[in-house]
């Protein structure tokens, strides 16, 4: 099922929650909403399935407009950080619960109830703990059974806040490709909320960025990661480092001085030149920007080495290969390979 | 095992003997020094009987009342936010604080035939044991209030979201997720009023007219006993209402160790 969600707005006292998002999820996506935390990720989440009104806005299931629908109309799956599971009901119990609050006249038969829950388990891969309670599972078994138990109702919508959340790392790892394992057999419409950007980027087929209420970009993980719309986009996503530079005229210039970067786009004026550590490359004394460097560090297969450049002494981080023969102190000529720079002051700034 | 185990558990067993043990065993000792045959002629006679009856009766019938109504009123405290909520909430106590003779004289001027409540009602409230189940239900009402009232306020808000998205309507909700949740805590509830109303003395003998044979309680009796300088006698009764006590008790414990044990301690 297509869903839409049109100039959807919320309001917390004096912040908006949510401010004017639309986004469109087609059928059968993965898509990550993405954001730091208080970025209305959870809210619009929340507001999808109902547990959550809004304040202006639509949210159409396929071509229907769900803002009046109640929670249980909407027949979406929720997975739940902390798994919410029923404490006093097995396994089995939880899975087939779905099942067994329906009408009578909608409500399977018990042999039917039981071939689904145990297909559920099968899919999960706990076949053998339908007797066990809740209590006696580990996190990531009681994560598995919280999605079975959401699957359960043939949801029109899986809807997941932080599945892997409360979770340590390795099983995080292993959670996350299984999900994406059972998203592509059974082809649910999935939107997930993370603020693991690990997560959402080798997850989704699309990534939604969300910051202080309002949608920053909508992309698959290539577009965010390497064309970020904006600059909280590019701060957020990856490791960067931002330099106070001037433009004028086309050009960039850091001090009075032109950075040889080729022209550039942008209205003159005082503006921000993003960049990531490995886009950095070193170079002679006299070539590129010049910059000292102020500290080094191993960091993994390459070092870290944090580089002042400009009359103000600003500490852009940039990523060399090992065997590069330099040291603290060093004068260095820097250039920058790929950057994105956006007018300083512009409502889109951090 | 942790450090210090064998101090902590003889400490345990040294302060329960002091403390309950003994004198407990000092009413079974004396119990027992009447011999068999006296034993058996006071607890055949039907006066006793009747008097252990009528208060295990009703101390069992207002703790299930104070169950209901105390969930009842824990829900409102910890879900709504309304003005006035402090003062309810500290208001719930006032039994606890209230000397038990005084709260017996107010109930009993209350639902007298010429009182507020007993000029209204058609049947008389007080000095019948309607009267007595009316003070045991006000005495007990803290216990399931403040045993349930921390669950309620602790249960996760996912529980009954996540019944909402499965399809669950609001009292299927309520009957299958939450109340399962807060049985221990209502038992235990349950228990400590039940155990209260047994014992209570102070505020039922001013409003249960103490009629033989129809509203006199088991406390009353002992004490009328006791007045009579019949020791034996009076700890006789002691004995059976212990035993009684103990049996309710033990069970309710294990019933609330049985749904305990479901609901799992660490999550």
């Amino acid at each position: 099922m297509d869903l839409k969600i049109r100039h959807v707005r919320k309001d917390y006292g004096v912040f908006p929650a949510l401010n004017d998002v639309s986004l469109d999820i087609r059928s059968g996506e993965l898509v990550a909403l993405l954001g730091p935390s208080g970025s209305g990720k959870t809210t619009l989440l929340r507001a999808i399935a109902g547990l959550e009104t809004i304040d202006d806005g639509e949210i159409l299931f396929g071509d229907e407009d769900a803002v009046g629908w109640s929670v249980q109309e909407r027949n979406v799956g929720f997975v739940f950080q902390h798994y919410a599971l029923f404490r006093h009901m097995k396994v089995f119990d939880n899975i087939a619960f779905g099942l067994r609050v329906r009408d009578r006249s909608r409500r399977p038969a018990e042999a039917d109830i039981r071939k689904k829950v145990t297909g559920l388990l099968e899919l999960v891969q706990l076949p053998d703990l339908a007797n066990r309670y809740p209590a006696q599972l580990s996190g990531g078994q009681r994560q598995r059974v919280a999605l079975a138990r959401a699957l359960a109702i043939e949801p029109q919508l899986l809807l997941l806040d932080e599945p892997f959340g409360a979770l340590d790392a390795q099983v995080r790892k292993d959670l996350r490709r299984w999900l994406r394992q059972i998203h592509d057999e059974t082809g649910h419409t999935t939107v997930f909320v993370t603020h693991d950007q690990e997560e959402a980027l080798e997850l989704a087929d699309r990534v939604a960025v969300l910051h202080k209420g309002k949608l920053q970009q909508v992309g698959t993980p290539d577009d965010i990661y390497d064309r970020p719309a904006t600059p909280f986009v590019y701060s957020f996503i990856g490791d960067s480092s931002s330099l106070p530079i001037h433009v004028r005229k086309g050009e960039a210039l850091l001090d009075q001085t032109v950075i040889p970067v080729g022209s550039v786009s942008g209205p003159d004026g005082e503006a921000r030149l993003h960049i990531r550590p490995q886009d950095i490359s070193l170079q002679a004394v006299g070539q590129g920007v010049q910059g000292r460097i102020a500290l080094l560090r191993r960091n993994g297969a390459f070092r870290r080495a944090d580089i002042e450049i400009g009359a103000d002494r600003t500490l852009i981080e940039a990523q060399i290969p090992p065997h590069l023969e330099v040291s603290e102190g060093d004068q260095v000529g820097i250039h920058f390979e790929r950057f994105a720079i956006y007018p300083s002051g512009s409502r889109q700034s951090i | 095992m942790l450090p210090g185990f064998g101090l902590a558990l003889g400490f345990s067993w040294f302060y329960l003997t002091l403390m309950i043990l003994l004198p407990l065993a000092a009413v079974v000792l004396w119990t027992a020094s009447l011999g068999p045959a006296r034993i058996l002629q006071i607890a055949s006679d039907p006066r006793i009987f009747l008097a252990l009856r009528l208060s295990f009766g009703l101390s069992l019938a207002a703790a299930a009342v104070n169950a209901v109504f105390g969930l009842l009123l824990a829900w409102t405290l910890t879900r709504y936010d309304f003005p006035g909520r402090r003062l309810v909430d500290a208001a719930v106590d006032l039994p606890f604080a209230l000397p038990t003779a005084v709260a017996g004289i107010a109930l009993a001027a209350i639902y007298a035939p010429n009182g507020w409540v007993g000029s209204i009602v058609p049947f008389k409230i007080a000095f019948t044991p309607l009267g007595i189940f009316v003070a045991l239900v006000f005495i007990g009402l803290p216990f399931v209030v403040r045993t349930v009232q921390p669950v309620l306020s602790d249960l996760d808000q996912g529980l009954e979201e996540a019944a909402a998205t499965l399809g669950a309507n609001r009292a299927t909700t309520i009957f299958k997720v939450v109340l399962p949740t807060l049985t221990p805590a209502l038992l235990t509830g349950f228990a400590l009023a039940f155990a209260r109303a047994v014992g209570e003395y102070g505020s039922v003998i001013f409003i249960a007219g103490n009629i033989p044979y129809v509203s006199e309680i088991a406390p009353l009796l002992i004490i009328m006993r006791l007045e009579e300088f019949d020791y034996g006698s009076a700890t006789a009764v002691a004995t059976m209402m212990l035993t009684l006590s103990f049996a309710v008790l033990l069970f309710v414990n294990l019933v609330e160790a049985w749904s305990r044990k479901r609901l799992g301690h660490a999550y």
